[in-house]
């Protein structure tokens, strides 16, 4: 466990992860308040078929030519679920599903078509698929650290305006603000979040990534700037403790040890948020109800008669 | 801020048509408002009061028709315009607290980037206060009662400092005290010369409330001062005999009071 400070190897790979998760606590913060919380899941499956037509074009296994396939896959699912919600009478989670589906489908028949063609072993293709942070180098962390950099200064020089889209879209139409780029932009965000995630936990788990920490930070907050701030850091505080563990037991991968992590600190959110968690609900509802008992003693105390006799009529 | 007395009327619609499947909801709607007025907009459910609005303010897509104003296209002129939609159309548990909900209304004078500073703030509180939600400022949406949220909506729109503004059923489920609350604000509007457009239920109230009346169904019924378009004849065009009317005893000039308007 001490060679996480001293291998240099070691210490790239806890800094990307807790920069991942830095990015995609902050920009799930905003997903999940506009009820798009499948839209990680979306994104990370149609992200394959980018993955495997930057393949089948290049024919190179390199993963920075796997992610600009990855973010463009992205970006033209995203434009297909603005654009189903919009056209059509079909609901926001209905039209994730249909992108997911339609892009994950096409996506296994070209990673079939990939394995059973000459362009020899796709080895290179599943490991970007399922993740691998234990891979990662000092050149995917400058990729990780540039991301997250774009990620939270456009965040943080657009919140009053994602906060509004959030909040109010038909308002912030009419106050002029165009709606559909900042939603559009949003979305972006979240491609280029995912598709970096995709590479250190893989394409099922990094929909948790964006999800868990935003929920977890909504119980213990009741502002906005707050909870993306403490989002972020759920999400940093995820990574570095998968990447702890994961350094201190042989076998295990650093990812999905990020997402149980994240798991936990939901869980832990759950039971002891300040107002919402379920401990300070019921501690509240126990005082409620000795108050009121209390209250009540006193009353039937100071005048019995007149109660009973209450009783009597309204039974 | 004095109201820009040009002559020119806040909003002219013409030949508005809206429809969400083949069959238009609201057709061919024309009309004209008069500076300084409330203006109440009544029919029965389904008559596309709010679709109306909606199609005014281009957030729903309309078949044709034009909204002027101040004579100039909606899309130049949206920082005059001010839209309190129906209470329902947010999520209430979002984080933020009434204060942070009302500079809101301001964003769209800050343009993009620049954040809300203690300007901001103080035409925020000053806002609240004017609906009596001073003491609410820094709570939290999903904490206020419907009521206390239709007048956060209302601070809203007036920090927007707008010159024609449309209300959604700002009335709709509100408690006495928030609606005379409401209709005072209203009439303050009215005295700083602005135009407000209200899509309104309460056929009781509507004499009491407003100069104008449009009747919807569909088509525009009538449109018109009150006294002469809120009549018994019109309102059974607009609600096609489903309306009950009872002769007031009290009222010796004996005009219909509205008890019930089964729409």
């Amino acid at each position: 466990m001490l060679n996480l400070i001293t291998d240099p190897n070691l210490q790239w790979i806890l800094l990307g992860s807790m920069l991942l998760g830095i990015s995609t606590g902050v920009v799930g913060t905003f997903a999940y308040l506009r009820k798009q919380s499948l839209i990680g899941d979306t994104l990370a499956h149609a992200a394959l078929p980018g993955i495997c037509i930057a393949f089948m074009l290049t024919e190179v296994k390199s993963v920075g030519l796997f992610m600009i396939g990855a973010i463009v896959a992205g970006m033209i699912a995203t434009v297909g679920i603005s654009w189903i919600t919009r056209y059509s009478r079909i609901k926001q989670d209905a039209a994730m599903g249909i992108v997911l589906s339609v892009f994950f489908g096409l996506g296994i028949v070209l990673l079939t078509q990939i394995q059973h063609s000459s362009y020899g072993n796709q080895s290179g293709l599943d490991k970007f698929l399922f993740g691998q942070a234990a891979s990662m180098t000092a050149k995917d962390v400058y990729t990780m650290t540039s991301v997250a950099v774009v990620l939270i200064v456009v965040c943080a020089l657009l919140f009053k305006e994602f906060k509004l889209i959030s909040f109010d879209p038909g308002y912030a139409r009419g106050l002029g603000f165009s709606v559909a780029t900042l939603e559009q932009l949003l979305l972006w965000l979240v491609t280029i979040a995912v598709v970096v995630g995709i590479q250190a936990v893989g394409v099922v788990l990094v929909a948790a990534l964006l999800i868990t920490p935003a929920v977890s930070a909504r119980y213990w907050t009741d502002r906005l700037g707050v909870m993306t701030v403490l989002s972020g850091l759920f999400g940093a505080l995820s990574g570095a403790i998968g990447t702890w563990v994961s350094a201190g037991t042989a076998q295990l991968p650093t990812g999905p040890l990020s997402v149980l992590t994240a798991t936990a600190v939901f869980v832990a959110s759950v039971l002891f948020g300040p107002q919402r968690g379920v401990i300070a609900k019921l501690v509240r509802r126990r005082t409620a109800k000795r108050d009121w008992a209390a209250e009540n003693a006193k009353q039937s105390g100071a005048g019995v008669g007149a109660s009973a006799k209450e009783r009597g009529v309204s039974a | 801020m004095a109201a820009n007395k040009s002559g020119i009327a806040p909003l002219t619609v013409t030949n508005m048509t809206v429809a969400y499947q083949k069959k238009p909801v609201v057709r061919n709607v024309s009309f004209e408002v008069t500076e300084g007025e409330l203006i109440g907009i009544i029919g029965p459910n389904g008559a596309g009061k709010s679709t109306l609005i909606k199609a005014i303010l281009g957030l729903q897509p309309s078949l044709s028709g034009e909204t002027l104003v101040y004579g100039k296209p909606y899309k130049t002129q949206r920082k005059l315009v001010g839209y309190v939609p129906q209470r329902e159309s947010v999520d209430w548990d979002f984080p933020t607290n009434a204060l942070d909900v009302v500079m809101m209304g301001r964003y769209g004078q800050l343009g993009l980037f620049r954040r809300p500073g203690a300007k901001e703030k103080a035409i925020g509180m000053e806002c609240l206060a004017k609906v009596g939600m001073a003491d609410f400022a820094g709570r939290q949406i999903s904490q206020l009662s419907g009521g206390q949220q239709q007048r956060v909506f209302l601070a809203r729109a007036l920090a927007q400092d707008a010159t024609l503004y449309f209300m959604d059923e700002p009335f709709a489920g509100v408690d006495a005290a928030t609606e005379k609350a409401i209709i005072q604000l209203l009439n303050e509007l009215k005295r700083q010369g602005k135009t407000v457009l209200v899509v309104h239920h309460d056929l009781a109230t509507v004499e009491q409330y407003f100069d104008s009346v449009m009747l919807l169904n569909g088509e525009l019924v009538a449109y018109g001062p009150t006294s002469s378009t809120f009549t018994e004849e019109m309102l059974q065009k607009a609600y096609g005999g489903r309306l009950t009317f009872l002769k007031s005893h009290a009222n010796a000039e004996d005009e219909p009071v509205l008890i019930a308007g089964r729409g």
